[in-house]
């Protein structure tokens, strides 16, 4: 072997792969222009079709996985996957908690099905949208959606330093607070689930007076409870909280849990009552 | 110190002016998009003239105000607390020294940052200031970078004439008027205290000299001879200001209250609401706790020491081998109300809360200290559950 066939050798091998996802939490690897060359540099990338149509042979001592399981084709594969990977992380909420297309878990499937294809029998697919840690054992959970590059950074930092990533779990307000923004919902009464969604993303929407959708899940210490009765003083009908929760992340079981005691409470609201 | 001087509102733009050629970074109250914030004064055209505020739990309005006062507002979204303790600083910075056989050399951050006028600083809030210098700056080990950035500040203080409904200062003594004299180092607590006036004989401030740097500031700016009216009417303002106030906290005896209340029913109602999102801590402006967090790039080469903002709030705040100490929101509420209202006063003698209502307000849950506190008390007197769920 030459030199830097060697090099290349004792580089850990990266491969990253795509389940149902919009591509997005990939795409955030490709967006670490500053960081890349040095990602490029520590570790061998050996698979990810979204940047090199060249594949090297697994096994890989990490796999980045984005996308949910959705059909029995990606249970086989998650499987396979997880066999020749070392460390497994999984990237964005799609992976972590089923991502926009868990809304199907409240839906009919069959119906869906019947409805947008024309030969729906060509269709093999689940009724339900998951999360890649309720099929197969993950290392470490990444979230976001997108997830954030500076913490995506972080986790291979710590992979390759062989330490804990330093990825804060708590609420969304301690990052709005450090960087100094006035409150939304305080200030201006528009709501926001920064209270019980997990930080990340550096504060992105309350720092441009938005409120928080909720894109990094639930915080450690969710108390949806809580934040469902602000939200209605706040003057939120049960429908709006509901669609709130039924995000990105409706599949958190936090987020699921919330939505679902929401929607019942209305449902037993008597007719005239709340909508 | 007894003189009283008048500033006219010309005065007070001469006054930024002449800080400003002095050196200082002035810091005060400003307004930015929905709130008043504090942030650099460069002039008075940046001091929120005409705007008033409203707060309640989990509320605070901005309003337009008809008698164009500078200073007709209560306690700002975030206080001076980030002028001398930012949410986050670098501490060290490393670098790996290859011609040292990879060895790291270590390079100390130092503050190097011009002096600090803080301009319209309330009462609550500058004794939030003299209660961090007793935590940060008057203990055995002092915080280096918080040292130097309180070196040489300049204080121009404004007595509250608006307290919102959130204030309860009066309770405990610490506003809505600035005591002269700091009660832990005996020295001056401020320069200038202004009281603006407005009234029939005009729009004005009558500034009360706490130092020589007060008089010469007041000198600077040639403002006018007060007399003891002045004063009088000064005082009128802020007696009014506490009266208003309709919170309050019973400051004789909530230290033995929360030291009571350990095993009270009403953490359970507490935790029920709170949202454990630590909003209350990051405006509270003598909250003082931190975290380190160290960043490395990714081939190891550099690294860098940061101290953040971190709250009791978190679950990781007292994580330690295997788990937190604080799993619950219950055991968090209990830790952050007990150690602002008692046993504060055991470590360092004096309360951990002013009275500036910030908790209060920008709480999104609504969560007031002040009924969390006389809840505990009615309950460790009545002592019974059942009295607990009628608070
Ligand atoms: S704006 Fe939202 S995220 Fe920011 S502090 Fe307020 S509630 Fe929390
Ligand atoms: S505890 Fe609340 S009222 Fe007391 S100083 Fe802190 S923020 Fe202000
Ligand atoms: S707590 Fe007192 S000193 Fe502080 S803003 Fe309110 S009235 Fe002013
Ligand atoms: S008391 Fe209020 S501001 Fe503090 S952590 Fe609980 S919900 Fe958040």
């Amino acid at each position: 072997m030459t030199d830097a066939a060697i090099e290349t050798a004792t580089r850990p091998k990266l491969a990253v792969w795509k389940f149902a996802s919009c591509d997005g939490c990939q795409l955030s690897l490709l967006n670490c222009e500053d960081e890349l060359l040095s990602i490029a540099e520590a570790v061998h990338i050996a698979y990810f079709p979204e940047a090199t149509r060249a594949v090297v042979e697994g096994p890989y001592e990490l796999s980045l996985v984005e996308g949910s399981i959705t059909t029995p084709e990606d249970v086989r594969r998650i499987h396979e996957i997880r066999a020749q990977s070392g460390t497994l992380v999984t990237i964005g909420a799609c992976a972590t908690a089923g991502g926009i297309q868990a809304l199907r878990n409240w839906a009919d499937v069959e119906e869906y099905r019947s409805i947008v294809y024309a030969h729906p029998e060509y269709l093999s697919t689940l009724d339900t949208s998951t999360p890649i840690a309720s099929h197969v054992d993950v290392d470490y959970e990444l979230r976001g959606c997108p997830v954030d590059k500076g913490q995506l950074v972080e986790v291979l930092a710590a992979f390759l330093g062989g330490r804990k990533p330093r990825i804060p779990t708590y609420s969304v307000c301690v990052e709005c607070k450090l960087k100094g923004n006035v409150c939304v919902p305080i200030a201006s009464g528009q709501p926001c689930l920064g209270p019980v969604t997990q930080a990340g993303c550096g504060a992105l929407c309350p720092s441009y007076g938005r409120g928080c959708y909720g894109c990094f899940g639930p915080q450690d210490s969710a108390n949806t409870d809580s934040l469902t009765r602000q939200l209605t003083e706040l003057g939120m009908n049960s429908d709006d909280i509901v669609r709130v929760y039924r995000t990105f992340n409706a599949g958190a079981p936090e987020f699921s849990a919330a939505s679902e005691a929401v929607a019942v409470a209305s449902s037993t609201v008597p007719a005239g009552g709340e909508s | 110190m007894d003189d009283i001087r008048i500033l006219t509102p010309t005065d007070l733009g001469t006054l930024i002016v002449e800080l400003r050629t002095s050196g200082f970074r002035v810091m005060g109250p400003t307004r930015r998009g929905d709130a008043i914030v504090t942030a650099q004064i460069r002039s008075v055209s940046d001091l929120p003239q005409g705007v008033g505020d409203t707060q309640e739990p989990a509320e605070y309005r901005l309003h337009d105000r008809d008698d164009g006062a500078y200073f007709g507002f209560a306690a700002p979204a975030q206080s001076t607390k980030p002028v001398f303790f930012p949410a986050e600083e670098v501490v060290w910075r490393g670098r790996r020294d290859h011609e040292r056989g990879g060895h790291f050399t270590v390079e100390r951050d130092t503050v190097d940052a011009a002096p600090i006028a803080l301009l319209g600083v309330r009462s609550c809030d500058l004794r939030a200031v003299q209660i961090h210098d007793q935590v940060l700056s008057a203990r055995h080990f002092r915080d280096a970078h918080y040292t130097a950035r309180r070196d040489g500040t300049v204080v121009i203080a404004v007595a509250c004439s608006h307290p919102a409904a959130t204030c309860f200062c009066a309770s405990l003594g610490t506003g809505p008027r600035p005591a002269a004299i700091d009660p832990q180092t005996g020295q001056p607590s401020y320069d200038l205290l202004l009281t603006e006036v407005i009234d029939d004989a005009g729009h004005r401030f009558v500034a009360e000299i706490g130092t020589d740097a007060g008089r010469e500031l007041a000198d600077a700016v040639e403002a006018a001879k007060g007399t003891e009216t002045d004063r009088a009417k000064a005082i009128e303002i802020t007696d009014a200001a506490a009266a208003r106030q309709t919170r309050a906290i019973d400051r004789d005896n909530v230290h033995g209250v929360l030291k009571a209340s350990a095993e009270s029913t009403r953490w359970e109602d507490v935790a029920s609401r709170c949202l454990a999102c630590t909003n209350c801590t990051m405006v509270c402006p003598t909250c003082f706790c931190t975290t380190v967090s160290d960043v490395s790039d990714l081939a190891g080469e550099s690294a860098e020491r940061h101290r953040v903002w971190d709250s009791c709030f978190s679950a990781d705040f007292s994580y330690i081998h295997g788990g937190p100490t604080r799993e619950s929101t219950t055991a968090r509420y209990r830790q952050w109300i007990t150690h602002k209202l008692s046993s504060w006063q055991d470590q360092f003698g004096m309360l951990g809360c002013v009275g500036c209502g910030r908790c209060i307000a920008w709480c999104p849950a609504g969560i007031d200290i002040t009924e969390e506190a006389a809840a505990l008390g009615r309950m460790s007197v009545l002592g019974s559950p059942a009295s607990a769920a009628m608070t």
